[in-house]
């Protein structure tokens, strides 16, 4: 099922948390929703899921609008919210009975499907320990479970990892992984990395407007506008070093790597790459090149660079 | 109905996990119990095969113990968040509201049928109005569902248990006892409109063993306004 949110406007009193947005998400994607807090992703998630009704816009979920057939959406949807709020007095097992029976799972197959869940999101030793009894990662996969339990079409988790340790994080990314393959899952963090080890695709909004669409790859190609070197050049005198590499008309600027006296940090100018100059340049004066990688720009720059004013 | 039923059985279940039920129950029992049989104006004291002084000694402690009832049930999911997660399931707001209304007042028929023990007590001492008694308990059930339906309200309008019981509180004393004492002071229209708005108006007129319309319009009715009051609360939370 197809999510297609046309032009959605949320509007908490005269402040416009999420402005005039329009995406797509298609069948078997996997799409991240980044953004600084307060930029309107929970917002979005929570209108999808069509517990906030927007002012303005429509969205559709397959061919149901949340106007319209909002049931029907809720049916196929797995939602998680944020903070994963559970019924702590409950028993596991009983919670994921009693959402069964709300997602309309016929008696006979609960037991099943319970069954099922507890086994996908590891949740064996604890399915008759109350809610509130559980650390934190196991709550994360019980607010899974209910999400998954009716195997929904989509799937809506608002920061499905936040506050795990990194085993738990591992995880549940390759759980989400592994379910998102046939469904259609978004899901929100402000975790760059794991937005990128998990999704096809990421989107980022600020202040309620989308700033960047489409995989991380296509992100990094848009922002990278010049190759950045990093150089370690030996036998040689570093001032004399630094000013012959300033000299190449590649170059654009060049810094001092801060703790090891014979690293430079090389910017080369748009467009143009400076490695062979800097190798022949090397070469000419005899000077020994121990090191030269290539430094990607990372996420967290483009990041940074979208959503700073 | 399905889902009605659901929430029902989850919210009953949470009132016995909790202890909430059994302390309810322990205590309407005892206090009830304490004044029908013991002490004050009792069974023996009135000296008549008759439940008059269970039913008014009821009519207060249900007063009483509703609001600690209902106090949690809107104000407690909508502080640790869990509405939203109800809410999004394939529920209705009015099935959720309707759901926890259920629930509250299966627990108080629960309370009343254990009751029945003093009815056969009483029954078998002397001669009794068995038509006034179970007008009687019709009376303590549409009182105590009259103000569940407020108690609900005002639980979905805080995210404090504590603000909601007292809200209920004050909102159920009017028509517990307040808009009966001003009716006596105001004669004419005036009088008569607040001696209908005074719940305790009807339950007397009910408990004496007459059911008359004007008495169940005036209970559904308020069961309605709670309800409706209740479900426009959910949906305002989503605009």
């Amino acid at each position: 099922m197809d999510i297609v949110v046309e032009n959605l406007t949320k509007k908490y009193g005269a402040q416009r948390a999420v402005d005039n947005i329009s995406f797509r998400v298609k069948t078997g994607e996997i799409l991240g929703f980044l953004g600084p807090n307060g930029a309107g992703k929970t917002t979005t998630m929570k209108a999808i899921a069509t517990y906030l009704t927007p002012n303005e816009g429509d969205i559709h979920v397959g061919n149901f609008s949340i106007y319209e057939n909002p049931d029907e959406i809720k049916k196929n949807i797995g939602y998680l919210p944020e903070n994963n709020p559970l019924y702590n007095d409950m028993p596991v097992i009983d919670y994921l009975k009693f959402v069964a029976a709300l997602q309309g799972i016929e008696k006979g197959r609960i037991r099943e499907k319970i069954l099922h869940m507890i086994n996908t999101c590891g949740l064996e030793g604890e399915k008759h320990k109350k809610i509130g009894e559980l650390s934190k990662g196991y709550r994360q996969r019980v607010g899974l479970a209910q999400a998954l339990i009716h195997d929904p079409q989509v799937l809506i988790l608002d920061e499905p990892t936040s506050g795990l340790d990194p085993n738990q994080i591992v995880e549940i990314r390759e759980l989400i992984k592994k379910i998102g393959r046939e469904k259609t899952v978004i899901l929100s963090s402000h975790i760059l990395a794991e937005v990128e080890a998990t999704c096809d695709r990421i989107l980022i909004i600020n202040k309620g407007k989308i700033v960047a669409d489409g995989t991380s790859r296509d992100l990094r190609k848009q922002s990278e506008g010049h190759e950045i070197l990093r150089v370690k050049i030996e036998e040689g005198d570093k001032n004399e070093i630094f000013k012959a590499l300033q000299g190449l008309n590649t170059i654009g600027m060049v810094d001092f790597m801060k703790k090891d006296e014979t690293a430079f940090e090389i910017q080369t100018k748009p467009g143009l790459s400076s490695r062979r100059e800097v190798f022949n340049l090397c070469v000419g004066k005899g000077w020994i090149l121990t090191e030269m990688t290539p430094i990607e720009t990372k996420l967290e720059d483009i990041f940074r660079e979208l959503t700073m004013n | 109905m399905r889902a009605i039923w659901t929430i029902t059985m989850r919210e009953l279940q949470s009132f016995f996990d909790s202890l909430m039920a059994y302390i309810m129950l322990i205590a309407f029992l005892g206090f009830s119990g304490f004044f029908t049989w013991l002490f004050g104006a009792d069974v023996f004291f009135v000296k008549q095969a008759s439940l008059q002084s269970f039913f008014s000694i009821a009519y207060w402690t249900l007063f009483f113990f509703i609001p600690a009832l209902t106090m949690r049930q809107f104000a407690e999911e909508n502080r640790s968040g869990t509405l939203e997660l109800l809410l999004t399931k394939p529920v209705s707001d009015w099935q959720v509201v309707l759901g926890k209304f259920l629930s509250t007042l299966v627990l108080i028929l629960i309370a009343l049928a254990l009751t029945l023990p003093y009815y056969i007590t009483v029954a078998s001492i002397g001669p009794i109005d068995h038509g006034a008694v179970w007008s009687g308990y019709l009376g303590l059930i549409l009182m105590s569902a009259a103000y569940i339906s407020i108690g609900i309200f005002t639980s979905s309008i805080s995210n404090n248990q504590i603000v909601s019981y007292l809200l209920a509180l004050f909102i159920g004393i009017f028509f517990q006892i307040i808009f009966s004492l001003l009716s006596s002071n105001f004669g004419g229209f005036i009088g008569e409109v607040l001696s209908f708005l005074s719940v305790s108006t009807h339950f007397d007129s009910i408990s004496r063993g007459v059911v008359d319309t004007k008495d169940l319009l005036f209970f559904l009715s308020l069961i309605f306004l709670g309800l409706i009051l209740t479900e426009a609360n959910l949906a305002k939370k989503r605009l």
